[in-house]
């Protein structure tokens, strides 16, 4: 619950970097106090304020008009279930009251023991398997009671640690290039792009598309 | 129509099948209502950027696939652009966006502040649905929380015009105060723990176009139709708002900003908006007091003028007219300076007259220098800023040079010791040692600063720093005035400093701008005589009294023990003056300590005029009365003259006004019917350039109210831009300030009959003679920090401190030292360090700044928790002082 | 045969194992369409995406040759790729961003190419987080492959590209939103007219926004040229499209489907898509092309997938006209669904989506859900219909299709129209409503 530490600093600079203006990192900056604290502490949000120039207001007016980002703290595992209109019409209201029963917490609570957070969200983009949710926004698709309480069960059991971090962490993936100016190519390149290698990249082992691929 | 060619930017559009004459990039919703056809609306506001949000402004407009739906307040007009407010289809979408404010707005109109004065509540009874379709549950926020000490938001009213958060970001530069979450559980917040601290915050509550907003001062105060106003001009500062000033029951109960163009865009900064706390207060003065026995006590006014006039009278027949002098002035009316400089100079004799406090600059700098308008500031080729931080001495200053910087897009250089509100919008800084001011600039010049200038700068010119002369700033006044097409906009912050300099409160000054010795025989010719030689400055007085050479002191609302730059000589001038006369408000450090106070009446208290820095002379408006009898200053003046066996000549205010304009020069043709006209609602700047012709048609006698004109002659108050003023002028009974009947005496003719009355030219109005440039002082040693001293906007001022609302605001200072400074020290930032000076030792908060030169020391002036003022030689060319770990 | 049996263009690659991998990417074609753009040049990109005449993907079926001529000529001018998708039942990007990446960074580096951009932004849905570890992966090896950043295969052409998250909030799919929320400020349309993105965009710079699928269509037309395109489908609407199918079909999924030549039924039930409604029920609604359409119902199911010929069709708004082929995603519901009930469903969606700047959205949306909802639950009045039909029609005024609106965006709009879709086409289900005070299907 802090500012954020140097070598998140330096992600953020780096970020920053890549825009023209840097309030466009406010959103990447964001994640990563997410990231760093679990939701978005007030430290952390006044850090990124400092950092690109805002003032904190500015920072939670624009963090707090999206739904990804929480400023109170949220359970390690953040299980989003859908209920919009496919999953509706393939049972997901249904889900969602199981899903209630199995954590022992309405939507929007979470648990005593700070595992999970349990949310109603609106459509996930993965409407071919309906009814669907995510975990910290990695996907499960053609959810039934019984699949949900097994994966409630390997979360908790930390089976599923490798393909499902902390909550906050958006990405694994991160950008392995500095900024490139654009145009026609300068009579030398002032440094030729870096192409080191890809940071902690879990990627492959991630779980597979879920989205309804033509069978 | 007239055959006048129309302008170049004129287009025509059809609005209603009614021709109307519109400017290029203007909006359709502007264009119309100046032709009188008025169009709802709640987000938009003339002195911000449209957002189209609350569509309350639907029309239909004619584009390529026929009337389309479009926000009037969001398309500019285009020539032969047809436009339809009134149809059926347009009615139907205006009720339809009210009813959708109204569904999750409170019905609680009898309980808000704004009820009767509510745009919304307007609307709806002008274009709403009748009854509430709406069956559900209302939206539910906490009643009223604290955005900040002075601003509360109730969540439930807001109808998300996005004003206010506009406001604070766009105009105020202050956006800490912003929409959060979103949809229908959008609500106006800060972040945690952080107000809505900005000095203008205010203006929010005065835009809110509903009742959500609400200044804790006024909360539930009055009621709009028990609210009587009239129009006036701040005076808090020099810059001089246009306010209409409202009252209940003989107290004043709000001021809201009227929209002048020339000055203040409708806004006004808190110190000046709640300021009426301190008129209202229950320490005014409102008996003379005399001090019996080593204590004041009450007595009467003839008891009292006695006194006087026989403290004054000794005083002369012992030691000559120059052993009494009058120190202030500032707060007073025109005609109230005017009265008091004919009694000092000519009925008196003396010259040793200063409205300033020891905190301004030379009388001949600020008024004989080219003079710029703040309107100059928006098309100035650059704007220099070589003063004070006028974010915390003139605050609707630094929105219009803002503005200019920002949206006009005008180049700002900044000459300063450190960092002002004004270096985020500054394109060149160049930093200066406190008193280098001129060295500095001369390096700059030649290095390529003189080309950034342009033909036609404006330079902003104050005191940057008390704990130094005003040598070094003068200096470097004079190498910029060699710039041709160079004006000058003065940074003096009194009140109405501006005036007294025009009126002759100051030292070798005669009223209308004139030199004493130029003037002399043409003041002469009028008041039977003038003062023999130049006088004596603030400090000169003090120090002459210090040493026992004044007789009689007079304290014109001015506290010189709290206010002057040098704590130690103001004291002793008081100690060793024989007789001391306070004319005052409040019992100050300094009136305390008078052998008699006189009570005056404040603003608001009595009509008269005002100057502001531009010279800009418009009305001051009367609404309520002194408390007990405390009288006007120039009823005080004209009585002691009649005591001193003299006669001022005038027994009114309107008296004083036509003699002003009769015998002072840079006042010739502002005459009272002038200044009372329509199309000079925004005040006058004088001199009037030869040839000008002024309005002089008389105004109606309803309509000496207050509202933005938005063409002269044309056009009505917007109820929407500030809700407060349309409908509170419907409901109350404006003070008439001029007397129609009584107009006309001083005219052209009147005029051309004073130079015959003298028998001779006008006299010139004073130029500077800059042959005299200011010194530098020298280095400090290695372990003395230089002094820069400024001015907070919130101080131990009487204004602040008996404004409840304001008192509170007046911080604990820091001192800010460059941070190699503390490094030195071993102290952090934020730490505490023992401060020394040759006056006193403390211990204060230091905080590192890496904008100010090393070896230099910010403290601001009058505040609470330190003194600094006693911190400050006034005779010596720099202060300075030292730090060291506690 | 209803459906041609024409290659697939965008979705060609999914199934492969890897197929997100440049190695993969490569094996399968992957940047032949890039290092023909270079060879060839900008104009003739360009002009081969003219005559592709390929519509945009993102919902509103824009030419995207003709956007990229409307681009304003100033500098710099940016690209930035809509990859938001969060209309429900939309899922093809979503696919296409975790399935293909390379296809849309290849389809972006060629249309950057063709508009001269300075810059490319692919903003990606907040909550596709392996989309966009896959978007980013992708982008690197990319980087590495000298497919973008300095000196592009050589050419002497150079561009960035970033990949920026969202972070949860529909309407930052709305392009001017998007480009607010690509600034780090709230995702607040912008007032258009007059500002269209090609004149005044990302920093008040022009700029194209165009869709991920969009996108991933630019490599094919490069190779194969645009007459090819062209030759697919019929009139306005050529090439193939990714129609996603959900709801009450026994076989939901993205299916890539030559455009117009198949029809709503077709889809829904040909054996190798939709095969049929769930237990052999019947078709009741049909929602033809994302939550914002008016509904279609089973005297629908012989209208093509044509933008035009769905736009056309003869509809059930009060108001004339059609519906649209939106997002491509068509949702089916069978006769066991109550229609109450599906449109507060929507309704409620857009409610908490609204941004909440202009007022009839933000009320009005509300409003809707919470007679909607009274009704679904046994309180509704017979007066709500018509208070219904007043509301939508203070949003959409008159309810036509397409519909002038009161508000600033679609949003707002989208509500009013599965409101007045459902007492269109079910007027006495909401009188069963009212009358037995509760909801016939529970
Ligand atoms: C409320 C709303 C939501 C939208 N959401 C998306 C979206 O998620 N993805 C998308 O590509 N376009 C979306 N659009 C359409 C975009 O505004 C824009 O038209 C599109 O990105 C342009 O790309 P195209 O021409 O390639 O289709 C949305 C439009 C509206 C009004
Ligand atoms: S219609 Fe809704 S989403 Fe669109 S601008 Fe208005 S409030 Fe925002
Ligand atoms: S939308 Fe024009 S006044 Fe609000």
């Amino acid at each position: 619950m802090a500012r954020l530490s140097k070598e998140n600093v330096e992600r953020a600079e780096r970020t920053i970097a890549l825009y023209p203006h840097a309030r466009s990192a406010l959103i990447p900056l964001l994640h990563l106090v997410q990231e760093q604290d679990g939701h978005l502490t007030n430290d952390g949000m006044e850090h990124v304020a400092e950092l690109l120039g805002l003032t904190p207001a500015e920072v939670l007016g624009t963090a707090s008009f999206y739904d990804m980002f929480f400023t109170h703290p949220v359970g390690t595992y953040l299980v989003s279930v859908c209920t919009n209109i496919a999953c509706m019409l393939n049972g997901a209201y249904e889900l969602l009251e199981h899903a209630e029963q199995t954590l022992g917490v309405k939507a929007g609570a979470t648990t005593p023991d700070g595992t999970f957070t349990l949310e109603e969200v609106e459509c996930l983009a993965l409407c071919g398997n309906a009814p669907c949710l995510t975990v910290n926004w990695r996907f499960f698709g053609d959810v039934t009671d019984d699949s949900f309480d097994g994966l409630v069960d390997d979360l908790r059991a930390g089976r599923l640690a490798d393909t499902i971090p902390p909550h906050g962490t958006h990405a694994r993936v991160a950008r392995s290039v500095g900024l490139v100016a654009a145009g026609p190519a300068k009579a030398a390149p002032a440094k030729k792009p870096r192409a080191a290698a890809v940071v902690d990249n879990k990627g492959d082992s991630a779980p597979e598309p879920r989205s309804g691929e033509r069978k | 129509m007239s055959d006048t060619a129309t302008p170049p930017d004129a287009v025509t559009i059809t609005v209603d099948g009614k021709q109307i004459e519109a400017h290029k990039g203007e909006m359709v919703i502007a264009a119309a209502e100046r032709a009188g056809i008025y169009i709802p609306r709640f987000c938009y506001h003339p002195r911000m950027r449209p957002v189209g949000m609350c569509r309350m402004c639907l029309v239909q407009i004619k584009g390529p696939r026929g009337f389309q739906l479009q926000p009037a307040c969001y398309v500019p007009v285009a020539d032969g652009q047809e436009v339809v407010t009134t149809s059926p289809e347009v009615k139907k979408v205006q009720d339809g966006i009210l009813e959708f404010l109204l569904v999750n707005h409170p019905l609680d109109c009898p309980v808000c502040d704004k009820g009767g004065e509510c745009p919304l509540q307007d609307q709806t009874f002008a274009y709403g649905p009748g009854e509430t379709r709406f069956v559900e549950e209302k939206r539910h926020w906490e009643k009223p929380i604290a955005l900040s000490d002075v601003v509360l938001i109730d969540r439930e009213r807001c109808i998300q015009c996005d004003r206010c958060t506009r406001f604070a970001d766009e105009v105020a530069g202050d956006p800490l105060i912003e929409f959060m979450s979103r949809g229908a559980k959008t609500e106006v917040n800060t972040f945690p723990d952080q107000p809505f601290a900005s000095y203008f915050s205010g203006n929010t509550v005065q835009i809110c176009p509903v009742g959500a907003l609400l200044a804790k001062p006024y909360r539930f105060r009055a009621r709009p139709w028990d609210l009587e106003q009239v129009e006036s001009t701040c005076t808090q500062c020099a810059v001089g708002c246009r306010v209409a000033v409202q009252s209940s029951n003989d107290d004043l109960t709000r001021y809201l900003g009227i929209d002048s163009d020339a000055v203040n865009h409708g806004w006004l900064c808190d110190k000046g908006r709640f300021s009426y706390e301190a008129v209202n207060s229950d320490d005014r003065l409102g008996r003379p007091l005399v001090k019996r026995g080593g204590e004041l006590v009450q007595t009467t006014w003839a008891d009292a003028l006695d006194a006087a006039g026989e403290a004054i009278s000794a005083a002369v027949s012992s030691a000559g007219s120059g052993s009494v002098a009058v120190i202030g002035g500032a707060r007073l009316a025109n005609e109230d300076q005017y009265a008091w400089a004919k009694l000092a100079k000519c009925v008196i004799g003396t010259d040793n007259v200063d409205a300033q406090l020891g905190d301004g600059l030379p009388a001949e700098v600020v008024l004989g220098l080219p003079r710029a308008t703040i309107d100059d500031c928006d098309t100035a080729s650059a704007i220099v800023l070589l003063g004070p931080d006028v974010k915390e001495e003139l605050p609707v200053l630094y929105l219009r040079l803002r503005r200019a910087a920002l949206e006009k897009k005008v180049p700002l250089v900044e000459v300063a010791s450190g960092r002002t509100g004004m270096t985020r919008y500054a394109t060149t800084v160049v930093p200066c040692l406190p008193s280098d001011q001129a060295g500095a600039l001369r390096k700059a010049l030649a290095g390529g600063l003189r080309d950034q200038l342009g033909g036609n700068p404006v330079v902003v010119l104050g005191r940057p720093s008390l704990a130094e002369p005003a040598d070094g700033v003068v200096a470097a006044a004079a190498l910029l005035a060699d710039i041709p097409g160079v004006r000058f906009l003065s940074a003096l912050r009194r009140g109405n400093v501006h005036g007294a300099l025009d009126m002759g409160l100051a030292p070798g000054i005669l009223p209308g701008r004139v030199a004493l010795d130029a003037g002399r025989d043409w003041f002469t010719a009028f008041w039977g005589s003038a003062p023999e030689s130049g006088g004596l400055d603030t400090r000169g007085i003090l120090e002459a009294a210090a040493d026992g050479r004044i007789g009689t002191l007079v304290l014109l609302g001015a506290d010189p023990v709290s206010d002057f730059p040098d704590r130690d000589l103001a004291q002793r001038g008081l100690d060793g003056a024989r007789f001391v006369i306070a004319v005052d408000a409040f019992l100050t450090a300094s009136s305390r300590q008078a052998d008699l106070v006189l009570p005056a009446a404040m603003f608001a208290e009595r009509p008269g005029t005002t100057t502001n820095l531009e010279g800009r002379v418009s009305r001051l408006g009367q609404k309520v009365t002194a408390p007990e009898v405390a009288w006007p200053d120039w009823m005080i003046a004209a009585e002691l003259a009649a005591r001193l066996g003299g006669d001022l000549g005038f027994l009114s205010l309107d008296g004083i006004w036509d003699e002003i304009v009769r015998v002072a020069p840079a006042y010739a043709g502002i005459n009272r019917t002038t200044l009372g006209t329509r199309g000079h609602r925004d005040g006058i700047v004088v001199p009037v350039p030869e040839g000008t012709v002024l309005d002089t048609e008389m105004p109606p006698a309803t309509d000496v109210t207050v509202g933005q004109e938005r063409d002269a002659g044309e056009g009505e108050i917007d109820p929407v831009e500030t809700p407060g003023i349309a409908s509170v002028e419907s409901h109350g009974v404006p003070v008439q300030a001029h007397d129609p009947a009584a107009a006309e005496t001083a005219g052209p003719a009147a005029e051309s009959d004073a130079e015959a009355a003298a028998g001779r030219p006008r006299p010139a109005l004073i130029e500077w003679d800059r042959a005299a440039s200011g010194t530098t002082a020298a280095k400090p040693d290695a372990y003395a920090l230089r002094l820069v001293v400024g001015r907070k906007l919130y101080d131990n001022g009487v204004n602040v401190q008996m404004s409840p609302s304001l008192a509170p605001l007046a911080k604990q200072p820091v001192l800010r030292v460059h941070p190699s400074d503390l490094d030195r020290l071993g102290v952090k930032s934020g730490g505490v360090v023992r401060l020394r000076s040759p006056q006193l030792t403390t211990t204060i908060t230091a905080e590192a700044d890496p904008t100010l030169p090393r070896g230099t020391a910010a403290l601001p002036f009058n505040v609470p928790g330190i003194e600094v003022a006693a911190m400050i030689d006034a005779s010596k060319p720099a202060n300075e002082i030292a730090i060291e770990t506690p | 045969m209803p459906l041609t049996d024409v290659d697939r263009i965008t979705t060609r690659r999914i199934g492969n194992a890897d197929s997100w991998t440049l190695r993969s990417y490569l094996d399968n074609g992957g940047y032949a369409g890039l290092r023909k753009a270079l060879q060839i040049g900008r104009e003739a990109v360009h002009e081969e995406v003219n005559k592709a005449n390929l519509l945009g993907r993102g919902g509103a079926g824009f030419e995207a040759g003709r956007k990229w001529g409307m681009l304003r000529q100033a500098d710099p001018t940016y690209l930035v790729i809509n990859g938001d998708e969060s209309e429900p039942a939309t899922f093809k990007d979503h696919m296409l961003i975790e399935g293909d990446p390379h296809q849309i960074i290849e389809g972006t580096l060629i249309t950057a190419f063709a508009i001269g951009a300075a810059q490319a932004f692919i903003y990606i849905r907040g909550e596709f987080a392996l989309g966009f570890e896959r978007m980013q992966q992708a982008l690197n090896e990319a980087y590495e492959h000298g497919a973008v950043g300095h000196d592009i295969f050589g050419s002497g052409w150079s561009i960035d590209v970033v990949i920026h998250p969202g972070a949860g909030a529909y309407i930052c799919g709305e392009e001017t939103a998007l480009l607010e929320s690509l600034e780090g400020k709230r995702g607040f349309p912008r007032i258009k007219p007059p500002y269209y993105p090609a004149a005044i965009g990302l920093y008040g710079a022009p700029t194209v926004v165009n869709n991920v699928e969009t996108m991933s269509n630019i490599p094919w037309i490069v190779v194969n040229g645009g007459d090819a395109f062209a030759a697919l489908g019929a009139g306005r609407s050529t090439g193939t499209r990714i129609f996603a199918l959900s709801g009450h079909v026994n076989q939901p999924g993205n299916y890539e489907l030559e455009m117009v030549k198949p029809t709503f039924r077709d889809i829904i039930f040909d054996p190798r898509c939709g095969n049929g409604i769930r237990n052999g029920n019947e078709v009741k609604i049909i929602i033809p092309g994302g939550a914002s359409s008016p509904w279609f119902g089973p005297q629908h199911l012989d209208v093509p997938l044509g933008q035009d010929e769905v736009g056309k069709a003869d509809g059930v708004m009060p108001g004339g006209g059609g519906s649209m082929l939106g997002s491509g995603s068509i949702v089916v519901m069978d006769e066991t669904t109550c229609p109450v009930r599906a449109a507060w469903r929507l309704v409620r969606f857009f409610e908490r989506e609204s941004c909440g700047q202009c007022t009839p959205c933000r009320e009005g949306t509300g409003w809707l859900s919470k007679i909607l909802y009274r009704i679904e639950t046994g309180s509704g009045r017979r007066e709500d219909l018509d208070l219904l039909y007043d509301i939508s029609d203070n949003i959409i005024p008159g309810m036509p299709w397409p519909y002038p609106m009161t508000t600033i965006c679609f949003l707002g709009p989208s509500a009013a129209v599965p409101t007045v879709s459902a007492m269109q086409m079910f007027r006495d289900e909401f009188l069963v409503h009212v009358k037995d005070g509760g909801c016939p299907y529970e």
